[in-house]
């Protein structure tokens, strides 16, 4: 029990070296799941414009054939 | 795939002969799946090998008999100042290969490298003042190694918010391009700072020509770190690039969706 607590302690210096690993690591993480999130974001908005840009040429192409009928 | 190459060919008129090598990854489907590979290994390594850096760092590597405990922060501090620098680095040789090559993927690939470069600049200074307020008895000094440090910081912000500045993206990879390239002198006044001024930064002790000077013990945590730290800035990387590739192909098509109205 005492040597968990002397390894939290550091010999006096935790309140330097834990915030020092906790928000380089913290950071870290963060910017990870971040950018993983807007990777994700970027997908799903590209698929909602490839299926917009895919609909507006079928319906274009209807809209020839038929003004050529007419 | 055949939107995406006349996008590109937009942008890429003159073809990259220098990089002729490099071009194949040109073809952003190309690289989609080459990212797709690579990113569950990057990303394992990352975890992997930060996690057994931590457990030598904490638990295997001995304390400093000048600076006790407190040395430990030497685990988090000096990869991170090294990945800054090599972030820099990179950013500025991405510019180039931008700028003179026109490769489509090399401008997005700086901007992508632009955060994590500024994050572990940061963490390089946050981790050094935890470290020079028990050991120096200051959180901040003026001297030559914090203050190259702190304006390749600027050089970071300033690189993203020139990316931010423009409509257009290829003036905006232009402009980002001149800053990176311009600010790249301040990468050797970094490593060479404690050389050529009275600093009160130590003088190197890893990467020197005489050799490393500090023990296995030490030197082992130290180098697992810094490429655990390496494998995490190529998983962001990976993640980043797609993520501006998809946000670009968007912006294309929203521009062409316009053009129909």
């Amino acid at each position: 029990m005492d040597s968990i607590g002397a390894f939290f302690a550091m010999s006096g210096y935790a309140a330097y070296i834990w915030p020092a690993f906790a928000v380089t690591l913290g950071l870290m993480a963060g910017l990870a799941f971040w950018t993983r999130r807007r990777l994700k974001a970027s997908e799903r908005l590209l698929a909602a414009l490839e299926a917009e840009a895919a609909a507006a040429e079928g319906g274009a192409d209807r809209t020839d054939g038929s003004e050529a009928q007419a | 795939m055949a939107t995406e190459a006349m996008a590109l060919s937009q942008t890429d008129k003159a073809p990259a002969r220098g990089a002729a090598g490099l071009h194949r990854f040109a073809n952003p489907a190309r690289f989609s799946r080459l990212s797709a590979r690579l990113l569950p290994w990057t990303a394992a390594l990352a975890v992997g090998l930060i996690a057994l850096g931590l457990y030598l760092a904490l638990f295997v590597a001995p304390a400093d008999y000048q600076q006790g405990q407190s040395v430990r922060i030497m685990f988090v501090h000096v990869p991170s100042a090294w990945m800054a620098l090599f972030c820099y680095s990179f950013m500025a040789l991405a510019s180039a290969v931008g700028l003179i090559w026109r490769h489509p993927l090399a401008d997005l690939a700086a901007k992508a490298t632009a955060p994590v470069g500024a994050l572990f600049t940061f963490t390089a200074l946050l981790t050094g003042s935890l470290w020079g307020k028990p050991m120096w008895g200051t959180w901040w000094v003026w001297d030559a190694r914090l203050t190259s440090v702190l304006v390749l910081f600027f050089l970071y912000l300033g690189y993203m918010a020139l990316w931010q500045a423009f409509d257009d993206d290829a003036k905006a990879a232009r402009a980002a391009a001149i800053l990176a390239l311009v600010g790249a002198v301040n990468v050797p006044i970094i490593k060479f700072s404690v050389d050529w001024w009275n600093t009160l930064h130590q003088p190197a002790s890893v990467l020197r020509l005489d050799g490393p000077a500090i023990h296995a013990s030490m030197l082992w945590p130290l180098v697992v770190m810094t490429l655990g730290f390496t494998c995490y800035f190529a998983t962001v990387l990976l993640l980043g690039l797609r993520a501006e590739l998809n946000e670009r192909r968007a912006r294309i098509l929203r521009q062409r969706a316009l053009s129909r109205l």
